[in-house]
């Protein structure tokens, strides 16, 4: 079981291309029938969704030592026949010469393309639209049940400084930029999926303004998710410089985790600055957020930053697939299947951030009393603060109280 | 509050700088396309 569940957060950590070396043909078949060819067993192992190891065809794309000298009889003029020319096409191994320029003009055959497009389409959009639709439901229930989790206490009328300018403009600077990245994302890869919902015969031309307004969306959409994604990689460096210190984990985490953060209790458990559960998400932006940047900077500079490759071949040299029985991950990528992979990561990444800030969201608004004046003004109540950050309380009080008089008190509640 | 519009006021500010400076250092859909014979426009 425990085997299973390695394999399949290994599939899930490393998107498709685990998947990819699933399934091979276990035996090679005999092609002395076919003179080398592939065979029907190769096309029905094909039509079966497996993959064949083609290397038979990969790998004869003419040899011109062997070439019979141009000057006998049944010379030949180079040793690569044409067959051979276009299996070389076909395997990005001829040398191409184009007036095309940019870094993928030479490959003139890839096919990744489709199965890029029916993971993207089908897979990748089916669960990670139920992924955000289960995390809305489950919060609705959850706040069914629980309601809005209130400041048990008595109001002070006093508040204390939780976040200074810098760090709400830090923080809105990230969340405003992700909320735009994740509308635009979704509207990227749903909205053909919306406006066929407009597909009548009675109706064409419902169907035609829907495509235009589409269009026009779509183009607005990529605009701002190429160029807004700059500021969510700025605030992201922002965010880490300013609150890593204060997310380190530490014992009070434990305990905070033991007691379930207090959620179903009217006891909350003592928390410094950030609770166990802020660094939960603190730590899920920073390791999600850099992930999603990193693979939207392979997609925004097209050709130029492949990572797939290269992290697989870390992968292989560390012999990670063999521990989980899979054969090494394929490291000779086109171009474009680079590009493939970049994109589907992007989209898994982003759907479970997506989850994630949802939640987030929700415990900072209207799941919490008091919680988004942190955000809001920067002041929260003083009673807040001594129920959800005891220990943060505890210690701004003191050093309030011990500063020089007259800015010793905490400021009365507006 | 402010902290908040001053951030969305810088979104939008990076997003168009970024827009122009990607434009002209050549990172365009059709600069990576296509070269400039084969190109519409005057770029």
């Amino acid at each position: 079981m425990v085997h299973r569940l390695l394999a399949l957060l290994l599939v899930l950590c490393l998107g498709t291309g685990a998947v990819a070396q699933d399934g091979f043909t276990p035996s090679d078949p005999d092609r002395a029938a076919t003179g080398g060819a592939q065979t029907l067993e190769d096309i029905l192992a094909r039509q079966e969704q497996l993959n064949v190891d083609d290397s038979f065809r990969s790998d004869l794309t003419g040899d011109p030592e062997a070439a019979a000298p141009t000057t006998g009889q049944l010379g030949t003029r180079g040793g690569a026949s044409d067959p051979d020319l276009w299996r070389g096409l076909r395997y990005d191994t001829a040398d191409v010469t184009t007036q095309v320029r940019g870094p993928a003009a030479t490959t003139l055959i890839q096919d990744g393309g489709m199965r890029w497009l029916q993971l993207r389409d089908g897979p990748v959009a089916v669960y990670g639209g139920y992924l955000l639709l289960a995390t809305i439901a489950l919060l609705a229930l959850f706040y069914v049940i629980r309601g809005r989790i209130r400041i048990d206490g008595a109001k002070t009328g006093r508040t204390i400084t939780r976040f200074q300018a810098v760090e709400r403009f830090g923080h809105w600077l990230l969340a405003g930029s992700f909320i735009l990245l994740g509308i635009t994302g979704l509207v990227s890869l749903f909205g053909r999926k919306a406006i066929a919902a407009f597909q009548s015969a009675d109706n064409p031309e419902n169907y035609e303004r829907a495509r235009e307004v589409y269009a026009t969306l779509a183009l607005a959409s990529k605009w701002i998710h190429n160029n807004v994604s700059w500021a969510f990689m700025i605030a992201l460096v922002l965010i880490f410089v300013m609150w890593v210190w204060h997310n380190l984990p530490d014992r009070t985490d434990i305990k905070w985790l033991a007691q379930g953060g207090g959620i179903f209790t009217k006891h909350h458990p003592p928390a410094k600055k950030f609770n166990a559960g802020q660094k939960l998400i603190f730590w899920s932006v920073i390791v999600l957020g850099t992930s999603i940047s990193a693979s939207g900077l392979s997609l925004l500079f097209p050709f130029e930053l492949p990572m797939f490759a290269a992290t697989f071949d870390k992968i292989n040299a560390l012999g990670v697939p063999g521990w989980f029985g899979f054969a090494p991950l394929e490291t000779a990528f086109a171009p474009h299947v680079e590009m493939q992979y970049a994109q589907l990561w992007h989209a898994i990444v982003s759907f479970v951030l997506m989850a994630i800030i949802i939640a987030h969201i929700y415990i900072g608004s209207v799941g919490m009393e008091g919680a988004y004046d942190a955000m809001g003004s920067g002041e929260v109540e003083e009673q807040w603060a001594r129920e959800h950050h005891s220990i943060w309380a505890e210690k701004v009080l003191t050093e309030k109280s011990a500063a020089p008089s007259g800015s010793a008190q905490a400021t009365p509640a507006e | 509050m402010k902290a908040m519009f001053l951030a969305f006021v810088a979104m939008g500010i990076l997003a168009v700088g970024a827009d122009l400076a990607l434009d002209r250092i050549g990172f365009s859909s059709s600069d990576r396309g296509s070269g400039a014979d084969v190109r519409l426009d005057d770029s």
